[in-house]
């Protein structure tokens, strides 16, 4: 069982998944944080690898990329921050980027570093299954999941293809756009996560617009984990530490309710 | 022949190609695919798509013998394939009316596009109010600027402008919100890609459309002088004209094909658009090409004089023909493309963009090593009207 099964092994707990972007606003904040999150009832982090042309992701996530970028945060940047935060924490860990730092970085040694990094899976939102196959190989060789995104547009067709082929987890993008907070749920999820539901049995996880204990409640009556970025990402600009905890502390109670 | 299966069923050329989008995308491109392949094969279609490049955007282009500028190269004929004379002023009707003769098949009302120089966007813009649909132009703000007039033209033909405030402000980020506004409205709206880039099968969808830029100039050479152009030269951003021109004649072995992309302020000083020249392999905006980069991947800003070249990235099928040699791709400086500017404008009386000013100074530079006897085609791909502010800030004048 990988380290991200194990999140989901609970049957009576359902996971709580935080994204933040690596380096942002600094890489001291991305260090710091990750304990934080850990400790307020997060069960996987995503670790945000910044692209100058992040085309999936809405206006918070594309400042924040920015700003690391402009912060000198590089693919090697976030292993090594990757490799501190596995010292200091035993929740798993997931790169979620873009895929030409990859492809630049190379599929084999990007893998093999991650893997040393204890990096335990990949999102990549550009990198459907159609184009990926050597680098799942890769990924499955170097103990990685590699997790594919649906979305509701998916044809149960795509839905079989992708989820049959995931690791981990499948993601389920909430709706069909990019990343960014939002105050309700699309109606039509429950129907989407049926859908994919009789396609696999790994766990299920929504995000995309998921920004307030009310949503990620509902959610969890849906799914088997809720992902929150973007508002996340909005409170570490914000520099407030409590803030986000208590934030994250509402969240777990609306979840676990 | 083995030319004509590229791409493949994957939509790659060789190595480039492919679709790397987000999942929410890989239906609709699913959809257009097939919505693309019934078209091309239903004689209706092409018959209207037909129809209206001769009655709307003014087919055939003229191909045109420059004999003063021939005179004052010293060396092959030069014809021009006069783009700049359809309507719009650019090569960009072709694949705008194409297009949205496809989307209005699929039912797609509401149409969004990139534009860089503007040219794809008046093109846009105008066929989408001939067809009656919603157009949505995202335009990076500093493209705004230095194409105002374009900018103006769109909003008269009852399109909305988005200024594009992020990154490099130019064509890049216009690509990247079309792509973002696509992927958040993708079950009733048509993206209209302008350039032979993006995931399959835009970059077939756009040769197939541009294509009529070379059949029709091969045509002309034939009939005029009774063999083929020794040389055919077009210049390359994404690579749309190019590859329109291009593509007829990639059969023809004889044929030598140049590309001719940006060095901006030279190709040392890292301040130029010249994918094929100095990028590396890389994936951007749901395609795998050659791409600049740096060494973490992340894309690298461009500049060019001329706002239609200024984009990292190129055609699949360029990196394709450039690497089985088929084509070979050279690189005019802003300086340089700016001496097209003025050599075509004195010689012949005809006002070039700058993108296609580019292609004219290397052919000019070229033509004495030809004999009398030979002749070089050149893409001109639009007129230059849009680009008088730019140039006369150039020169140090003021309008």
């Amino acid at each position: 069982m990988s380290r991200i099964q194990r999140a989901f092994s609970r049957p009576s707990r359902k996971a709580l998944i935080a994204y933040v972007t690596v380096g942002y606003p600094s890489v001291e904040a991305t260090l710091n944080v990750v304990s934080l999150l850990a400790e307020s009832g997060c069960d996987l982090v995503e670790l945000g690898i910044p692209f100058s042309d992040p085309l999936a992701d809405g206006v918070t996530i594309q400042k924040a990329s920015f700003q690391a970028l402009q912060n000198g945060v590089t693919p090697a940047v976030c292993l090594d921050v990757a490799r501190q935060l596995s010292k200091r924490v035993d929740t798993p860990l997931v790169f979620m980027t873009y895929y030409n730092p990859i492809l630049k970085y190379g599929h084999e040694t990007f893998c093999h570093d991650c893997a040393k990094a204890e990096i335990d899976g990949l999102i990549i939102p550009d990198l459907p299954p159609d184009e990926s196959q050597e680098l799942e190989t890769l990924t499955q060789k170097s103990g990685l999941d590699l997790i594919y995104i649906l979305a509701p547009t998916s044809t149960n067709k795509r839905i079989r293809l992708a989820a049959g082929r995931s690791r981990g987890f499948v993601y389920l993008a909430s709706v069909a756009g990019v990343t960014g907070a939002r105050d309700e749920l699309p109606p039509g999820l429950g129907e989407f996560a049926a859908r994919v539901r009789t396609a696999t049995s790994l766990p299920l996880c929504v995000g995309f617009g998921i920004s307030n204990a009310r949503q990620a409640g509902q959610v969890a009556g849906i799914a088997d984990g809720v992902i929150v970025g973007s508002r996340i990402v909005n409170l570490m600009g914000e520099g407030s530490t409590a803030g986000l905890q208590s934030f994250i502390k509402e969240l777990r109670s609306a979840i676990d309710q | 022949m083995k030319k004509e299966m590229l791409p493949d069923a994957r939509g790659y050329f060789g190595a480039y190609g492919g679709r790397f989008v987000p999942e929410v995308l890989m239906p609709a491109l699913d959809e257009l695919e097939a919505a693309f392949g019934k078209a091309r094969s239903d004689p209706a279609f092409q018959s209207r798509f037909e129809l209206l490049s001769r009655d709307y955007s003014g087919r055939p282009t003229p191909l045109y013998f420059a004999e003063q500028l021939t005179e004052h190269c010293g060396g092959a004929r030069i014809l021009l394939k006069r783009e700049d004379l359809a309507h719009t002023g650019a090569h960009k009707i072709n694949n705008a009316l194409g297009q949205a003769l496809l989307a209005d098949r699929m039912g797609k009302k509401r149409i969004i596009a990139e534009t860089g120089a503007g040219q794809h966007g008046v093109a846009v813009a105008a066929v989408c109010a001939m067809m009656g649909m919603n157009c949505i132009v995202y335009m990076g703000e500093e493209d705004i600027h230095r194409q105002s007039l374009n900018v103006f033209r769109m909003k008269l033909m009852g399109a909305e402008v988005s200024p594009v405030t992020v990154g490099s402000k130019t064509l890049k980020e216009a690509v990247s919100e079309a792509i973002r506004d696509w992927v958040t409205n993708v079950r009733d709206t048509y993206y209209l890609l302008g350039s032979a880039v993006g995931p399959h099968p835009y970059p077939l969808m756009v040769r197939e459309f541009q294509s009529v830029i070379g059949r029709e100039a091969r045509q002309q050479v034939l009939d005029a002088y009774g063999r083929l152009p020794d040389c055919v030269v077009a210049c390359v951003g994404g690579g749309s004209n190019a590859i329109g021109m291009f593509h007829p004649f990639t059969a023809d072995k004889e044929v030598k094909l140049i590309g001719v992309e940006a060095a901006g302020r030279g190709l040392d000083t890292g301040k130029h658009a010249a994918s094929l020249a100095e990028g590396r392999i890389g994936v951007l905006h749901g395609t795998k090409s050659y791409l600049l980069q740096d060494s973490a991947g992340q894309i690298r800003d461009t500049h060019s004089v001329s706002a239609g070249l200024d984009y990292p990235g190129v055609g699949p099928e360029h990196s394709h023909l450039k690497d089985s040699g088929r084509a070979s791709y050279v690189a005019v400086t802003d300086e340089e493309s700016l001496e097209g500017f003025d050599l075509l404008s004195r010689t012949e009386g005809i006002i070039p963009a700058l993108e296609s000013a580019h292609a004219i100074f290397h052919a000019a530079k070229i033509a004495k090593s030809f004999d009398r006897k030979q002749i070089i085609a050149v893409c001109l791909s639009g007129r230059g009207d849009k680009d008088i502010g730019v140039v006369a800030a150039a020169k140090g004048v003021k309008l």
